[in-house]
């Protein structure tokens, strides 16, 4: 195929095309929804209503799109370096186990040490779980998206195991720990507006959300402003140009690898030290495959990663209220809409981008 | 003894139901990635496959209906697959995780839109499913002494998807080192340039690859809805499409391998459900979920090289661009 020579404006390729692409999804779901016989512009209209047209709404998106930004980054960092992680899903849960080990045997210490450190405890048993194929992909050359998947199942396995065998609480049939003490919470956010004499409605959204957009921050600075981040780049763009460089791209593909698993293992942080103070089965619901659409629609970049994991934010909770509104039209649209973003936004980016992009070259060709 | 015999051929006989649709989704998988063409979207196109057959055979009471409907959709989305890996060169890998997620979504939403039953479809009766064929002399067979159990347990009394399955072992063994165009596909898979340089069209060769995986998926799908259950149920493949992946990567892309491999993980499937809480002669107690990690682990050590080394089709992965 010929691609355009030259490089295409910003605005076109990380603005016009992603967003097109978008749009190709969601008219794609759009006649998903005459199939199932309700109307698409009404459900458009639910959907974003319900999730921003009020404080709580808004405090639900929130609270999703902390999730999708942990699990995004996770698998963008590995984009840069030319992987692919598919373990987010596994690695997160990991992170819940993180959290539930040092919370539960730690709760002697004040809260101040015990919050933070199981923060620490999520990204480290993620990056734990995630090392793993890092190593095997680095120094044995077993592909990492293959070894990701099996570590996927292989963390269910582990987390039911533990939930049925050594952590369950003792009282009740649930899968299921016993709860965190009080202490061992992330505040929400409306608990923190209190202290600053605000009143905002009480959703699930905690201070999470700034974790993970300092998260992101962190990731903007690492990949383009830092020595390590421009080595990423390069095995990324070229691993034997790499070698020459002086860089090993065994090292930044286990390196990749463990910053991926703490970022993934850090979605725990939300979900279980921010909202469900206990370690429960399956808590990750999907979010790992999220990360995927989300990583592939932000092409890479933290501030496009934040910005689509505020859209499907906004799919989770619009959609819940979707399903209350239309019952036809259940959750599992928005699993729908993400299977069509990560089509258009990832497998068939060349489509739009290549045929639109010699539009360009040749309106500014007639143009000089 | 005798008791241990009849346990053994009873685990063997759910063994051989269980790999089935192992089977047909390695099988698929094999002609995919041996084009050159990384399938991790088996799982889905068998997905869908499952809710196709379930669809049909609840409104036309014809398992072969069935099967022809499942085949067709799955087919269409390895098409998709197709398009988007071969046409747009885009990348395999998110392509599959996309047909994926689309094939879990669709099955759930639609099902429940059409049939209202929380995306099940509705409970088929026996003609609207693959029933079991009892082989001639069956009953009067048990009587010969371990060949004749085995016989009537494990060899009769299954569906003709299931006869059809392992028959396709020797058809793909067959196809892929007797025949030009089994010969074409394997060098598709290692030295796309070759090929090309011999006048012979890639993409024609990976895009019948892909829809003979379409083709495959779709069966395995119609097993499980027509004929291991009784209709479609949400998110039936658990996963299967994965361990069929494993599989695949065990058998280092060869069928007869392949169909060893699968017999295993369904053996070792089988024997998770059975040894829940049953204590062992040495190691007492194993979790179910330790036996059904077995594959997942197997895979992991294989590929890391421990135990003989899986070498994937060289240009697995890469699209083929013709140079310039």
């Amino acid at each position: 195929m010929k691609r355009p020579a030259g490089d295409l404006p910003l605005w076109y390729s990380a603005g016009l095309v992603p967003f097109l692409n978008v749009v190709l999804a969601f008219l794609v779901a759009g006649l998903v929804v005459l199939a199932i016989g309700a109307n698409p512009l009404q459900a458009v209209r639910i959907l974003f209503t319900g999730a921003l047209g009020s404080w709580y709404g808004m405090g639900y998106t929130l609270y999703y799109t902390t999730t999708f930004i942990f699990t995004g980054l996770a698998v963008a960092i590995a984009f840069h370096a030319g992987h692919f992680n598919i373990g987010g899903e596994g690695q997160a849960l990991l992170g819940g186990v993180g959290v539930a080990v040092i919370v539960l045997n730690l709760q002697f210490l004040p809260p101040i040490l015990l919050v933070p450190l199981a923060v620490l405890g999520a990204a480290a048993a993620g990056a734990a779980w995630a090392f793993i194929p890092g190593w095997l992909q680095a120094y044995r050359g077993s592909h990492v998206v293959i070894t990701t998947i099996m570590f996927n199942f292989l963390a269910f396995a582990l987390l039911g195991y533990l939930l049925l065998e050594v952590m369950k609480r003792p009282d009740s049939m649930a899968l299921e720990t016993r709860p965190f003490i009080d202490g061992a919470k992330l505040p929400r956010l409306d608990e923190l507006a209190v202290l600053f004499g605000l009143s905002i409605t009480r959703t699930p959204v905690n201070l999470s959300l700034v974790l993970a957009l300092l998260c992101a921050a962190g990731m903007w600075l690492l990949i383009w402003r830092t020595r390590l981040g421009y080595e990423i780049r390069t095995v990324g763009a070229n691993p034997t140009a790499a070698v020459y460089a002086g860089v090993s791209p065994a090292q930044i593909t286990v390196i990749v690898m463990l910053i991926g698993g703490a970022l993934a293992g850090m979605m725990a942080t939300n979900e279980i030290l921010g909202v469900q103070h206990r370690l429960i089965s399956d808590f990750t619901a999907g979010a790992g495959f999220v990360g995927i659409a989300v990583a592939l629609m932000g092409r890479g970049h933290p501030v496009g990663i934040v910005l689509a994991a505020l859209l499907f934010g906004v799919l989770y909770q619009g959609g819940a209220e979707l399903a209350f509104e239309i019952p036809a039209i259940t959750r599992d649209m928005i699993v729908v809409i993400q299977g069509l973003v990560i089509l258009f936004a990832g497998a068939l980016e060349n489509m739009l981008r290549d045929r639109l992009g010699r539009v360009i070259f040749r309106m500014r060709a007639s143009e000089a | 003894m005798e008791q241990w015999f009849g346990l053994a051929l009873v685990a063997l006989d759910s063994a051989v139901r269980l790999s089935v649709p192992l089977l047909f989704a390695c099988l698929a998988g094999l002609f995919s990635e041996r084009s050159g063409v990384v399938d991790i979207g088996l799982e889905g196109k068998m997905l869908i496959g499952a809710f196709a057959a379930g669809v049909v055979a609840a409104l036309v009471p014809n398992p072969w209906l069935g099967l022809l409907a499942a085949i067709l959709v799955s087919t269409l989305f390895a098409l998709i697959h197709g398009f988007a890996s071969i046409t747009q060169r885009g990348n395999q890998i998110v392509s599959g995780v996309a047909i994926n997620v689309l094939a879990a979504g669709l099955t759930a939403i639609l099902g429940n839109a059409w049939f209202g039953q929380g995306g099940r479809t509705p409970q088929l009766p026996g003609e609207a499913r693959f029933n079991e064929i009892a082989w001639p002399l069956a009953e009067e067979a048990r009587a010969l002494p371990i060949i004749g159990p085995f016989y009537a347990e494990v060899v009769s009394g299954h569906s003709a998807l299931v006869y059809l399955c392992f028959a396709a072992v020797p058809l793909t063994w067959f196809a892929l080192y007797r025949t030009r165009f089994g010969l074409r596909l394997r060098a598709v898979g290692e030295n796309p340039h070759a090929v090309d340089t011999a006048g012979i069209s890639v993409t024609r060769l990976r895009y019948s690859a892909v829809l003979l995986c379409g083709v495959l998926c779709g069966m395995g799908g119609a097993y499980l809805a027509l004929a291991q259950s009784a209709g479609f149920v949400n998110d039936m493949t658990a996963g299967k499409g994965f361990i069929a992946l494993a599989a695949l990567i065990f058998a280092k892309w060869r069928p007869v391998p392949a169909l060893g491999a699968c017999l295993l993980f369904g053996f070792l499937d089988a024997v998770a459900i059975r040894l829940q809480g049953v204590p062992l002669p040495l190691v007492g107690q194993v979790p179910v979920q330790a036996i059904q990690s077995v594959p997942y682990v197997l895979t992991v050590v294989l590929l890391a090289g421990f135990i003989g080394k899986a070498v994937p089709p060289k240009a697995i992965g890469v699209p083929y661009t013709k140079d310039r």
